[in-house]
């Protein structure tokens, strides 16, 4: 049987019908067809899924949907300017080319925005070890932690803790 | 979509209670980063839940009049790590929960999943267990507390009633006030891995941080559940941090106490082992912890570049 929940996701306040039994990478896929969220190894290990509730990164696949009822959801389609422009961290990820296939780089842009959003710095090992719930399998993680460290350098020095 | 039968999110301690009462059949469920798991790998299947995912109450880490640590059940492993209370009472705890997965994971997952779930090799079970803490359990008949020391009662089986909720955990001041910890994993990667060992040490130095007034040992997957070497904590009580036995003789003892078997994961020889080694790191970085002049600490009994707790989970 289907139940009522509600969300705000990527800043809209969203009544959906769900099933008790799916998982929250399900609902955001295939409910709202927010396919940033990739389905991955569906068991909390490769952090393909990656989206934040409530301001955390999570594993969407081990996530059941009800639990985010009343809470705030983020993917990466919330990131993106009025005008469609693409986000600084989206950006720094272009630019420095943390990108190869390109499936891990949405769950691995959330971890960034929780990471940036803490607005503290963080040295390479630390950025190591804060994107450890993600597998890449194209680039050998070098480009990402440069991306990583572009973006927490930037905002650092606009707002730095 | 899960292979769950029937789910219910429980408004309060007392709801999920009553819930779990209806039901014999039903299941708790907290972050659920296993209970899916298992789910999904089709380890379990057609499950009635009972959620008390998002039951604020239990989520709380506070210190009573007393000063003792009471750390919520539903409190999140990144909740721990982060916790101010944690930071200045009982960092070693947050430093094992730290180790737990990933990030993600970290976010998700309670401490009391990690405890109740009944696993030797959960990281905060052997370091809750050196802190002596206590379980507190609600069930129809009331509230309970039990010793982790007599929680686990087998791989996977703890004495916690179908219907009772494990509501937190307490560490009572005398067990945290004055001591420093260190935990360390090893496993084969340093992140998402289940510890193939997990050792802590946590120790009380004199007020002039020379000897040892007080030492506690603690395990994972060093027996069926966690265990406690009481026998090594005692033999290094008293002792002079400059005392270079104080490493061979906490070692030695810990391996009389231990239980640990053969694995896919490690032989029972490589995890006797690893008991002697990171036992001795551990201790020695729980005296550094506590303040002790690093010149007047006995240096490790080996030489060379093997000196260096950070390198015990790489991959080689």
């Amino acid at each position: 049987m289907l139940k009522i929940i509600h969300m705000n996701v990527n800043g809209k306040d969203t009544e959906l019908a769900v099933d008790e039994r799916e998982a929250l990478l399900d609902t955001l896929r295939n409910r709202l067809g927010l396919t940033s969220v990739k389905k991955g190894c569906e068991v909390g290990e490769c952090g393909a899924c990656t989206v934040l509730v409530d301001g955390k990164a999570i594993d969407s696949c081990i996530y059941l949907t009800m639990w985010a009822d009343g809470k705030k959801v983020m993917t990466t389609e919330g990131l993106k300017g009025p005008g469609g422009e693409l986000s600084p961290i989206q950006k720094a990820f272009i630019e420095e080319a943390a990108v190869q296939c390109g499936f891990c780089t949405p769950g691995l842009i959330m971890t960034a925005v929780e990471i940036v959003g803490t607005g503290k710095k963080y040295n390479r090992e630390e950025l190591k070890k804060l994107i450890s719930g993600h597998l890449c399998r194209c680039t050998g993680y070098e480009n990402i932690l440069n991306a990583m460290e572009r973006i927490v350098d930037e905002t650092y020095k606009v707002c730095g803790k | 979509m899960f292979d769950i039968k029937s789910f219910y999110e429980a408004t309060s301690v007392a709801d999920a209670i009553r819930a779990l009462k209806a039901d014999e059949d039903a299941e708790l469920i907290s972050g659920g980063t296993d209970v899916l798991i298992r789910l999904r790998e089709g380890k379990k299947a057609d499950l009635s839940l009972v959620s008390i995912h998002n039951i604020a109450e239990l989520k709380k880490i506070e210190k009573d009049a007393c000063g003792n640590i009471i750390i919520g059940a539903g409190a999140s492993f990144s909740d721990i790590t982060n916790n101010e209370i944690i930071k200045e009472g009982a960092n070693v705890l947050g430093e094992a929960a730290d180790t737990v997965g990933g990030p993600q994971i970290r976010n998700v997952g309670t401490i009391g999943g990690n405890i109740c779930n009944g696993a030797t090799s959960a990281d905060t079970a052997s370091t809750l267990l050196s802190f002596d803490a206590a379980v507190v359990l609600e069930g129809p008949e009331g509230v309970r507390e039990v010793a982790v020391r007599e929680f686990y009662c087998g791989p996977g089986k703890t004495v916690r009633r179908h219907d009772e909720v494990c509501t937190s955990f307490k560490i009572k001041n005398e067990e945290w006030e004055g001591f420093e910890g260190h935990y360390i994993k090893y496993g084969k990667r340093n992140a998402m891995e289940i510890a193939t060992l997990g050792c802590v040490v946590r120790v009380k130095l004199s007020a002039d941080k020379k000897y040892i007034e007080d030492a506690r040992l603690a395990f994972g997957v060093a027996g069926p559940t966690p265990l406690r070497c009481l026998k090594a904590e005692a033999a290094v009580k008293g002792m002079s941090v400059s005392d270079a036995d104080i490493y061979e003789k906490l070692a030695t003892t810990a391996l009389t106490e231990v239980n640990p078997r053969s694995s896919w994961r490690a032989s029972k020889e490589f995890r006797l082992q690893l008991i002697s080694e990171l036992s001795k790191r551990a201790l020695r970085e729980a005296i550094l912890k506590s303040g002790a002049d690093e010149d007047k600490v006995a240096p490790l009994p080996y030489k060379g570049e093997e000196n260096d707790t950070e390198s015990a989970g790489e991959v080689r």
